[in-house]
């Protein structure tokens, strides 16, 4: 069990005179749940989301965004000690907040050129593992393990440079692929876009696809999915839609989808909806919320905003 | 391997590990470069005297010719002293020839060779490996089946004194006369130590020959000279490693590389270079190509403080290709230009140029090429294709793609990208779980990927891993 919690969140960009973006945001999402968050653009999702997993270009200026952790959240074998059982994310960089279990579906996903996915995602996936018993582990064991790593840098990589190191890290490579091939099933994607290059020359669609094929293999705690079904086909909808559920009711992840459209929460059904206005969160409820905003529009929220300031 | 280990031990050095044992102290020719260095290092290496005499005639053109100053954006060479480096020095062991065993080789050079991987690379079947320390091969190993092909791969000096008529027909005539440059007349003057390979008609050496090149003392320069030749219909892919630790004072290497390429011959010649961030780096690498031949060159060239290298093809036969692939890197300091020149002297010729390079911490890197496509040499064809990365403002790439076209029946290609690394790109990575310098490492592993894929691994891992290093600051 795990929750991300943001509390009374400001931000602005982060340069000087910066325009202020986030006014007091207030979100919950725990294991389990599917939240959906709307409202009309510029209204802040999209920053909410990248100060979540930890952007550069904003700064936070009041407020918090925390990660609770059960004890057993990482699995039986990984006991979480009461006294690291919450993180401040803003503490923390963006591979730390990913080691604790925050995955961010990114809306425009990066081209990486040469770089194949099967390389990449297990690269991800042990760096993450690893990452994880670094903050985890207490200060002798620390001064230990940094020893250790120094010799294994010294090592270098003994296997092809497409497949990554082989004996590095915790997933090997015949076990990754392993995984891999399953998770590519799940989503109905072709086994070849294990060998191609991370998003280079992928369509919107399959762009999509994979960053919920990410979530899949990187087994996140919390994962906030920032348009995930801009530019989706309807079969393709489907597909990363089951991928959504799946990471739900498999992996136990806490969903937290930013949308503009009520046509994927037909698929992904929300327990909750959020709705965003000018930096703030000025109105939550249940998924009738979400075909209300599809009927009416904004308006009508943001006069009721508006007469209780 | 121990089998062919054992076998390597009976050939090849023996007699002349005997030979030469009594000379213990190693032989250090004096500083400034006078005709009676020259001779000295001559007399030495016991060669012949056209030998002499071509190296007399190139140290006269040195002495005649300006240092190059006028190309737009050159490296600065004022600090280059040719008088304070001492040419020649031997290794410091017992043997003149060579050892055949890892084992006898010191253990300095055993640590360094260990921490580039060569036993690795020896142990996953490669197929010979010369490794040079300072300027003599001590470490030549070669399967005892090329020999009975015909196919020759042995050390210049020794290629002087064995295979004397080749030798004296193609070294430093034909594609690189000392007049070419001011380095190379130098080169031709002071050359020392490089490795000689011959495949005859029809044979195809279906792993790479390989060879490895090191500076390691002070004010020394490297003047290594590699002679390829393939006769017609033949197949070869000669690599050369190249590395250098850190050193106080400065170094340079001037080696020349003269590949002959026979009518429908093959050969591909793929370089790593690491030299120390105080070496001047001047090479001068040149290839000819006969009726559909195919040469190709793939260079990584890293560290050294500045280097001027441009690997060039003439397309001399028709059908005759080329390819280049090259790779430069520039950290704090660093002047890295490189590129690629092709003549296109007949028809049908074809030539690709790929060329990446890497900027960052305030370095510079250039790529300088020339295309020549001659009148008459109709239907021939290039496409040029040079990308830069920066990691940041103070960096600098530039690009001077030169194109002489004198015949209108051809199809020219060229394109050119410089970007900075995406702030966006590191930040998707980090979100997965990458550091930050993983996640930069692992961009730079993408955007060379293209290079690293015509290497055999070995070499494609040992690049990765100096670029790895170059990334993290712990390479001098």
């Amino acid at each position: 069990m795990a929750t991300l919690e943001l509390k009374n969140l400001h931000a602005e960009v982060a340069e000087e005179g910066g325009e202020t973006i986030l006014r007091g945001v207030d979100l919950e999402v725990s294991s389990g749940e599917i939240h959906a968050l709307m409202g009309p653009n510029g209204s802040g999702k999209s920053t909410t989301a990248k100060i979540i997993a930890g952007h550069p270009a904003y700064e936070v200026t009041e407020g918090e965004v925390l990660i609770h952790l059960g004890a057993d959240e990482f699995g039986e074998d990984f006991d979480i000690p009461e006294e690291k059982r919450t993180w401040d994310l803003l503490d923390l960089e963006p591979n730390e907040r990913a080691a604790l279990g925050v995955f961010l579906a990114f809306q425009y996903p990066a081209e990486i050129e040469g770089v194949t996915m099967v390389n990449f995602l297990r690269t991800a996936l042990n760096a993450k593992l690893e990452e994880r018993e670094e903050l985890f582990e207490d200060e002798d064991e620390e001064a230990e393990a940094e020893a250790e790593a120094t010799n294994e840098d010294a090592a270098g990589y003994e296997s092809s440079p497409m497949e990554g190191p082989a004996d590095e890290g915790e997933v090997g490579v015949a076990e990754f692929q392993e995984l891999l091939a399953e998770k590519m099933e799940q989503l109905d994607m072709d086994e070849r876009f294990a060998q191609r290059y991370l998003n280079a020359g992928f369509s919107g669609g399959e762009k999509k696809q994979n960053e919920v094929l990410q979530a899949a293999i990187l087994e996140p705690s919390v994962a906030v999915l920032d348009e995930i079904d801009s530019g989706l086909d309807i079969d393709r909808l489907q597909d990363v839609s089951r991928g959504i559920n799946a990471l739900r009711d498999e992996t136990g992840t806490g969903i937290l989808q930013i949308t503009h459209y009520q046509r994927i929460l037909d698929y992904v059904e929300p327990d909750h909806v959020h709705i965003m206005l000018d930096g703030q969160v000025v109105k939550s409820g249940g998924p009738e919320l979400a075909e209300q905003l599809e009927d009416e529009g904004y308006d009508w929220i943001r006069e009721e905003a508006f007469e209780a300031a | 391997m121990s089998s062919d280990q054992d076998q390597l031990k009976e050939t090849d050095t023996e007699a002349r590990f005997e030979f030469k044992k009594e000379e213990k102290s190693a032989f250090e020719a004096e500083k400034g470069l006078t005709e009676e260095t020259i001779r000295v290092i001559s007399e030495d290496k016991d060669e012949p005297e056209w030998m002499l005499e071509r190296r007399l005639r190139a140290l006269r053109q040195f002495q005649e010719m300006p240092m190059p100053t006028d190309w737009p954006g050159q490296p600065d060479l004022s600090e280059v002293e040719i008088d304070e480096i001492v040419p020649y020095i031997r290794p410091d062991i017992d043997t003149r020839g060579g050892v055949d065993d890892w084992e006898d080789l010191p253990d300095e050079i055993q640590d360094t060779f260990d921490k580039l991987g060569i036993p690795e690379a020896e142990k996953n079947a490669l197929s010979g490996v010369g490794a040079q320390y300072e300027s003599e091969i001590v470490y030549q190993n070669m399967q005892e089946r090329w020999e009975e092909k015909g196919v020759i791969f042995c050390d210049m000096d020794r290629a002087v004194q064995e295979h004397e008529e080749k030798v004296k027909e193609y070294f430093m005539t034909k594609a690189v006369p000392p007049s070419d440059n001011k380095f190379a007349a130098l080169h031709g003057a002071i050359w020392s130590g490089g490795s000689f390979v011959y495949i005859p008609e029809d044979t195809t050496v279906n792993m790479p020959v390989q060879a490895y090149f090191r500076m390691n003392s002070d004010g020394m320069g490297q003047f290594e000279h590699t002679l390829i030749i393939a006769e017609e219909n033949s197949e070869v892919h000669y690599i050369e490693g190249c590395s250098a630790p850190k050193y106080s004072e400065f170094n340079l290497h001037s080696g020349g590389v003269e590949v002959f390429v026979g009518e429908g011959a093959h050969v591909q010649y793929s370089t790593v270079q690491n030299w120390s961030k105080n070496t001047y780096n001047l090479n001068t690498k040149r290839a000819i190509a006969e009726k559909d031949a195919t040469m190709e060159w793939v260079s990584g060239s890293m560290g050294s403080k500045a280097t001027m290298l441009y690997p060039s093809t003439i397309l001399k036969g028709p059908g005759a290709t080329d390819n280049h692939i090259t790779i430069a890197m520039a950290g704090e300091g660093q002047d890295i230009d490189t590129g690629a020149k092709v003549y296109h002297n007949a028809p049908n010729t074809k030539s690709t140029i790929e060329s990446k390079s890497i900027a960052k911490d305030g370095g510079r890197t250039n790529y300088r090429g020339l295309v020549h496509i001659s009148d008459g040499a109709e239907d021939s064809s290039t496409s040029v294709e040079c990308d830069a990365l920066m990691f940041d403002n103070e960096s600098t790439s530039d690009t001077m793609p030169y194109m002489e076209i004198e015949e209108s029946k051809v199809d020219v290609a060229h394109e050119a990208t410089v970007g900075k690394i995406g702030d966006e790109d590191v930040f998707y990575l980090q979100s997965r779980g990458l550091d930050d310098d993983d996640a930069k490492q692992m961009i730079v592993a993408g955007f060379i990927e293209p290079i690293t894929e015509e290497l055999p691994i070995e070499y494609a891992v040992e690049l990765n891993r100096l670029i790895e290093l170059e990334m993290e600051g712990s390479l001098g």
